[in-house]
């Protein structure tokens, strides 16, 4: 028989086999909860990002580094949408996900709460910000849910390259004028901490990680792909001629990882809470596109609407489920 | 002969240029994901246009001279752009609307530029059909969503029709600069697709089912130098890091 006990035991061994959870198969109520909400904030948090970055496109230093913003900018939205569509196999509607975000109930990565002041920030997202995600993100492309971990293949390629170009900016403003390291320099030393503070709370304060490393969807705790990060980082800031803003950096023989200094865990809640520089600004910008573009996903649904009415299929548009929505 | 060839290549990359800044504002405050996307496509390839032009400038330039140079470090009564791509980003429909009527030019100007005698300038003409032919018909197939939409959508289509179309007008008329290089086989004679521009533009009106505005076209002289008051905030912008860090590699 086929009771609930059965079908978790069942749906474990598939998992501790290492085999692939498909949108259509039995699930724990639990399991799909948890991948709706990680993946829309995973979802939330490139679409959220896209502000931060948004804010130097039109004050970019060339036409080269215009382009290359333009379009890592847009790659975030792309990523939006892929994940958006790998939360709704598990019954979410993107409007839902959108309005979960609007209204607090949803969250995302805080450390697109830290404002963007020079264009030197750009090179530290790309750099630390995107250097951050990616070994969060290589972790799920093995992640057990199909839809996630196809997800994660595809953005893990892009992520790279942003990441490249990231470190790249900060590259040439190291070798270039003292001005030019000096706004590197004074990035780094900002974005440090947030960046470190990406990885979430640490293991003993995080009460999900036992049941998401079970189910596979981590396979790293916060704390180990903190480390990894410290280990990849602060020999790419030497490389640089930066220096680290934590003087407890320091290689350790014996561990085989750099120690660093206590995260200050106070910020990282107050962030979380909503009273981070930017929160408001970030979800007043979300709720003024998303009101501003009410009219236009209303249009675009009664054109279709009357098109199909007349037996013609319209071109181009997509209407799905509900109202407003487009594709 | 030079000095106007350049003239010529800055006017038309800071038509692309400037519209390309105003798209680009929007990035990441799209009516949708996918508008937000399509829109920032758009701006990808008018920049991508604009490296074109401005790098064959800057070969004519000299030393001194680079694409960036002339896209950043020049004074506003140097931006040979037309006053309408400078027209900001009211709503939705004031975007498609300006995009639009560039694009309707476009799909003439061109064809027009592929036949040029300059070589150069025909082989970035050709590279950039494809896309003058996707973003028109976009800008069309939105034109005709809105229009046919719902009331309000239609309303505010309406109103930047009649707000933007006045501004049409300067695409056809003739500078000087436009004249001697017409007469050397580089640049072609705008009037000659004026009456086609404005019977294509009727005619999507009218199948977005809108009314052509009756108003006289806009004494506007963006060719000439003389530009709109929105143009120096957007130098503003463009032009920040260029000129507060000067001479320096990014």
């Amino acid at each position: 028989m086929d009771n609930i006990e059965n079908l978790s035991a069942r749906f474990q061994e598939r998992i501790d086999a290492g085999e692939k959870i498909e949108p259509k198969d039995w699930m724990p109520e639990k399991y799909r909860k948890t991948h709706i909400r990680q993946i829309s904030q995973h979802a939330h948090s490139e679409i959220v990002g896209m502000l931060p970055e948004g804010n130097w496109i039109t004050r970019a230093p060339s036409l080269k580094r215009k382009l290359g913003l333009l379009a890592k900018v847009q790659d975030e939205a792309g990523h939006g949408l892929y994940l958006y569509s790998a939360a709704e196999t598990l019954g979410i509607s993107r409007d839902e996900m959108t309005q979960q975000l609007l209204t607090g109930k949803a969250k995302y990565s805080s450390i697109f709460n830290y404002p963007t002041l020079t264009w030197a920030d750009i090179g530290a997202i790309g750099w630390l910000v995107d250097g951050a995600a990616i070994i969060n993100q290589v972790m799920l492309t093995r992640t057990s849910f199909g839809p996630y971990a196809r997800a994660m293949v595809r953005i893990c390629k892009e992520e790279s390259f942003h990441q490249r170009q990231g470190y790249e900016i900060m590259l040439t403003l190291c070798n270039g004028t003292p001005e030019q390291k000096e706004m590197a320099q004074d990035a780094l030393n900002r974005t440090w901490w947030p960046s470190l503070m990406m990885f979430g709370p640490r293991d003993e304060d995080s009460p999900n990680t036992k049941q998401s490393m079970a189910w596979k969807i981590k396979r790293k705790t916060n704390d180990e792909l903190r480390q990894q990060f410290v280990d990849i980082t602060v020999p790419q800031a030497e490389f640089l001629g930066l220096k680290m803003p934590d003087p407890e950096i320091k290689w350790n023989e014996e561990r085989g990882h750099y120690d660093f200094g206590a995260i200050d865990w106070d910020e990282f809640w107050q962030v979380v809470k909503g009273n981070g520089p930017c929160n408001k600004e970030r979800i007043a910008a979300r709720q003024k596109a998303w009101d501003d573009g009410q009219w236009v996903r209303d249009a675009a649904l009664a054109y279709s609407e009357k098109r199909s009415n007349c037996g013609e299929r319209s071109e181009g548009i997509k209407v799905q489920r509900s109202k407003g929505k487009i594709a | 002969m030079n000095e106007q060839l350049t003239k010529y290549l800055m006017m038309l990359g800071d038509n692309a240029m400037i519209l390309g800044h105003r798209l680009s504002e929007l990035c990441g405050h799209g009516p949708s994901l996918e508008t937000d996307i399509a829109l920032t496509n758009i701006s990808l390839d008018l920049y991508g246009q604009v490296r074109s032009y401005f790098q064959y400038a800057a070969e004519l330039g000299g030393e001194e001279v680079s694409e960036d140079t002339i896209a950043f470090l020049r004074k506003e009564r140097t931006y040979l752009n037309v006053v309408l791509v400078e027209q900001p980003n009211e709503d939705f429909g004031h975007v498609i609307v300006r995009q639009f009527l560039y694009d309707m030019f476009q799909s003439f100007m061109t064809p027009a530029l592929m036949n040029s005698a300059d070589e150069r300038i025909a082989a970035i003409a050709a590279k950039s059909i494809k896309e003058t032919r996707y973003h028109l018909r976009f800008s069309t197939s939105w034109m005709k969503r809105l229009g046919a939409g719902t009331e309000e959508s239609k309303a505010r289509i309406q109103a930047a029709v009649n707000h933007l179309l006045p501004f049409a007008d300067e695409f056809f008329v003739m500078t000087a600069i436009e004249k001697e290089m017409y007469e050397e086989g580089i640049g072609p004679d705008l009037q000659t697709f004026k009456e086609d521009f404005y019977s294509k533009v009727k005619e999507v009106l009218i199948e977005a089912e809108l009314s052509m505005p009756e108003s006289a076209p806009r004494v506007v002289k963006g060719k000439t130098g003389i530009h709109s008051e929105h143009m120096g905030y957007i130098l503003n912008e463009l032009q920040y890091m260029q000129r507060t860090y000067p001479q320096m590699e990014w």
